[in-house]
């Protein structure tokens, strides 16, 4: 194909921007979807993605306008998917930046254009929602232009709904952004922004040609898995898959070539000949590296295998996820599980609970620390239950992360209060226009992973934005704190804090557990502990009354029904001990933080 | 597991209609369709004589409830009593408000063969009363009882309900020593529920407090015990002798037929109800159609779990022998905590498992 002819680009967004919606006019403009087929949101394809109105995995679509042929590259579009975002970034020449004319830009929407800017791509901006009575297009423009340098008057004005502006913006695509290069002559190279696994046809890859051609049958090699298979099938999406015989370079297509687990074709792999293979990969491939950890439980033991097999079928699909059996002595078998973020954590906890009918118990979220110990080895420790007795560590190190939290400037005030609380280190303030602040901070991710995020959501009535990326290890004082159901450690649910934080996170978990654990049949105390003295100390009272007052005639299949829901209901506890513990008690216990 | 022989049979006949309804009221009632009363009691007598017709064998019980059975004119539910065939000791219980008994009232019923008097007191307390949405005044339960004793019928009870918001412990008590005075030979107490759908539903700063209802539990059942009540079910207690027998044949899943609109009936492991409103039961019955709303068939699983569930309630507790061999260290256990003590091969709750029957049972199924 004539590389002139070909627009690859990625649209850059915050959630509820519109990026979804642009998406689905784009392919109804270039009559990709018919109008009544149309299904609302094409390209977020599964359901939690659905619910959550956000993009977890990347999508492509190939579309013509005006003779030329346009790639949408999707990305996702969550701060605990930057990494798949670069990728997807890479398989492009520019980025459509889409902000809300009545909002403004956001945090991580900034961070993603600053990634574009350092790949070189191009922006075309775009305000969106400009039919909303509230959009201040003119304001948000001269915004935009100040932060990013675009000149203002060549940020478009569009109504993703309505369709208003969107022909528009297509032309500028064309206009502006650069057409790829590349050559057909040299050893291929292309590059895989994304692999999910598909149950008939195994790994299905989204791939953009660098260099070369990607033919149907032949020999290919994967230069970092060391891996060799056939190209089955290729093909692009429009959005339906339809195979082609080959695509050249600055094409971005699908790949089939009978791989059977994701981490086999990560995201940033390269592609090249068996028989003639490129001298380089293609650079900034990074394996994907788990941020947060937690425990896994089957609150039904006998699901121990389930599990496994669950976690297994959903790596398949997602290379991110790492898991390793564990056990504990409150909760039996189970694993440790390492994701991206805590959005990564919920969402494969939900998953595994929704579509292979499992019911867990999550542990509290960890992150990785390095435990320097007297005998000078170095631990890597991401589970509380494995951290080394007082006496054998010398000094343990915690991951920081360096956020960016972009703000109307009437929040900055309790947000730097919230991330001084979260023993954050202001690094700068910038102003980005009169009315918006960035913040830059640096804070241990521990303190990151819990609730923060809520936190900022709720001191600035939603306005906040939040973007993060690590920043590298420090030195800190840090105690393990143990909680105790019914006077038996709970050894799962150990934490490792700050120890100035120690008492404070003693006192406010016994508080939660209390609201969290229904009353029962005996009173359960709950108590925190460092290294066996109590910090803190609460008590489920026993329940007194559960009990139907009247049982005649039209009430005993009433009663056998509501004992049969009970023991349902009971069937979401983990029994630890005599104690019956609600499946999301820890995810809830951070959430609720006042 | 061996299964108890049927014991006897009963019948329930619903009266719908109220004066008012009572907000914390989920029954098939209403106080709006009293036109509708004459044609209902009708349709009741049919009912019956087509069931008898069909074979239904003799009552041992017949309970009117409600609703209100004291608000339909006396001669009216007479019919619908007397078209029942019944063994000649049968207990029959009717329902009555305070408000409406008269001793003119009574004796009708009496000549009915009523002999047993259910009354719906309560409380003593004025405050409480209207707490309750309830408008009679503490009186007329004096002179209702008054009544009762006059015209002859041989027994009664005397319904009351504990914590309603405001209500005192000092209230309940007043409540319960008021009652005791009139020397009831029964009495049922039951804990205020709050029913979907009801107003008292919608109003969460009205809501009845477990713990307050926990507290208020043994003080009646002390009350009541000095008074020589025993508690032979969880919100029953009676002079020996004056136990209901129609409330027993629920208790040991004995076959029961109701009548009337939203009536639950019951025969070997089959259960159905009654369309729910008095318009669409007297359509079917005049059009000579089943009155049967829906139904359901237990397994024997449920019929098992239905009798543990059932017999726990009562005095004499569940058979072990109903109690799965793996559960036996939960009995144990709970006999340790306090809930419960085995009697001759029986699980008998304690007052304090009474009040936890529900999780009882589910730690023994």
């Amino acid at each position: 194909m004539d590389l002139s002819r070909i627009r690859n680009f990625s649209i850059i967004a915050h959630i509820d921007h519109g990026k979804s919606t642009l998406s689905d006019r784009i392919l109804e403009l270039t009559k990709a979807v018919d109008a009544r087929e149309m299904r609302a949101q094409y390209l977020d394809s599964m359901d939690l993605e659905r619910e959550r109105g956000i993009t977890i995995k990347a999508q492509n679509v190939r579309v013509d306008w005006k003779g030329s042929v346009l790639h949408l590259i999707d990305t996702p579009g969550h701060v605990d998917f930057g990494y798949e975002v670069s990728r997807s970034l890479a398989a492009c020449e520019g980025v459509v930046l889409v902000v809300d004319a009545a909002q403004g830009i956001e945090a991580q929407t900034l961070a993603n254009c600053y990634l574009a800017l350092e790949n070189d791509l191009e922006i075309v901006a775009a305000l969106n929602k400009i039919d909303l009575p509230a959009a201040n297009p003119d304001y948000y423009a001269d915004e935009i232009e100040r932060v990013l340098g675009i000149p203002a008057d060549q940020i478009l004005r569009i109504s993703a709904k309505t369709g208003e502006g969107v022909p528009d913006l297509l032309d500028a695509i064309i206009e502006r952004i650069p057409a790829p290069k590349g050559d057909a002559g040299q050893p291929l190279q292309a590059l895989i922004f994304d692999s999910q696994f598909d149950q008939y046809r195994g790994v299905v890859s989204s791939v953009r040609v660098m260099n070369g051609v990607l033919d149907s049958r032949s020999k290919l090699f994967l230069m970092q898995a060391g891996a060799t298979h056939e190209a089955i099938e290729i093909g692009v999406r429009r959005p339906v898959n339809t195979p082609v015989d080959s695509l050249g370079p600055g094409e971005v297509g699908y790949l089939i070539a009978g791989i059977k687990d994701v981490s086999e074709a990560r995201s940033g792999e390269t592609v090249t000949k068996a028989n003639r293979q490129a001298a380089e990969p293609l650079p900034g491939y990074r394996d994907p590296k788990p941020m947060v950890f937690c425990g896994l439980y089957p609150i039904d033991g006998d699901d121990f295998e389930n599990l496994r097999d669950s976690l297994q079928k959903l790596k398949l699909n997602d290379a991110s996820i790492t898991y390793e059996p564990e056990s504990s002595g409150a909760l039996g078998f189970g694993f440790r599980c390492g994701f991206l973020g805590l959005l990564h954590m919920e969402i494969v906890k939900e998953r595994l609970e929704r579509e292979f009918n499992l019911a867990l118990i999550a542990t509290a979220p960890s992150v990785e620390y390095r435990v320097h110990k007297t005998n000078g080895e170095v631990q890597f420790v991401d589970t509380p239950m494995s951290l080394p007795s007082a006496q054998q560590i010398d000094f343990i190190e915690e991951p920081y992360f360096k956020v960016g939290i972009v703000t109307p400037k009437d929040y900055t005030g309790t947000l730097m209060e919230l991330c001084q609380s979260r023993r954050g280190e202001l690094q700068k303030i910038e102003y980005l226009s009169p009315e918006r602040v960035e913040l830059i901070y640096s804070i241990p991710l521990a303190e990151v992973v819990v609730d923060f995020f809520d936190q900022m959501k709720s001191r600035s009535q939603g306005y906040a934005s939040l973007d993060y990326e690590l920043e590298g290890y420090r030195e800190s004082n840090l105690v393990r704190v143990d909680l105790l159901l019914n006077g038996q450690a709970a050894d799962a649910f150990s934490t490792i804090v700050h120890r100035d934080r120690a008492f404070d996170y003693g006192r406010r978990m016994c508080e939660k557990l209390k609201e969290l654990i229904p009353r029962q049949m005996f009173d359960i105390p709950i108590q925190a502990a460092i290294g066996g003295k109590v910090l803190a100390r609460e008590t489920v009272k026993a329940k007194r009354k559960d009990v139907l007052a009247k049982c005649y005639g039209g009430d005993i299949t009433r009663k056998r029904k509501l004992l049969e829901k009970q023991k349902e209901g009971k069937k979401k506890m983990k029994s630890i001990g005599r104690v019956e513990v609600p499946g999301d008690v820890f995810i809830s216990a951070l959430k609720l933080d006042d | 597991m061996k299964t108890p022989p049927p014991a006897g049979f009963g019948v329930y006949i619903h009266v719908p209609f109220c004066a008012r309804k009572c907000d914390y009221c989920a029954f098939a009632t209403w106080d709006d369709k009293a036109g509708q009363i004459d044609a209902y009691m009708t349709a009741l007598v049919a009912e019956v004589r087509r069931a008898t017709d069909a074979g239904m064998p003799l009552a041992e019980t017949v309970f009117v409830g409600g609703g209100t059975p004291s608000l339909v004119p006396g001669d009216a539910l007479a019919r619908v009593i007397t078209a029942v065939r019944r063994s000649p000791d049968a207990e029959v219980t009717v329902e009555c408000n305070p408000d409406n008994v008269t001793e003119s009232l009574l004796r009708t019923y009496r000549d009915a063969g009523v002999n047993r008097i259910s009354l719906g007191v309560q409380s003593m307390v004025p405050r409480v009363l209207a707490a309750l949405g309830r408008q009679h005044n503490p009186d007329n339960v004096v002179a209702a009882v008054d009544a009762i004793r006059g015209v002859g019928i041989p027994t009664f009870n005397l319904d009351l309900i504990y914590g309603a918001h405001g209500e005192t412990p000092h209230d309940w008590q007043t409540t319960l020593h008021r009652a005791l005075a009139l020397s009831p030979p029964h009495v049922s107490a039951y804990a205020l529920t709050v029913e979907a759908g009801t107003p008292l539903a919608a109003d969460d700063a009205r809501h009845p407090d477990d713990d307050d209802q926990a507290d208020k539990y043994p003080m009646a059942d002390a009350a009541f015990e000095d008074a020589g009540l025993a508690n032979y079910e969880i919100s029953n207690w009676a002079v020996p002798g004056h136990e209901s027998r129609h409330n027993r044949l629920y208790w040991t899943q004995a076959d029961y037929r109701g009548f009337g609109c939203a009536a639950h009936s019951h025969a070997a492991g089959r259960r159905w109800w009654n369309v729910r409103t008095p318009e669409r039961y007297v359509d079917l019955v005049n059009t000579g159609r089943s009155t049967q709303a829906a139904f359901e068939e237990l397994t024997t699983q449920q019929i098992a779990a239905e009798r543990l569930q059932l017999t726990i309630r009562c005095r004499q507790g569940a058979a072990l022998a109903d109690i799965a061999p793996d559960k036996h260290n939960e009995i144990d256990e709970m006999a340790a905590g306090g809930l419960l003590a085995v009697v001759d091969d029986r699980v008998v709750l304690t007052p304090r498992g009474r009040l936890l029957a529900n999780a009882v049972t589910l730690r023994l199924t």
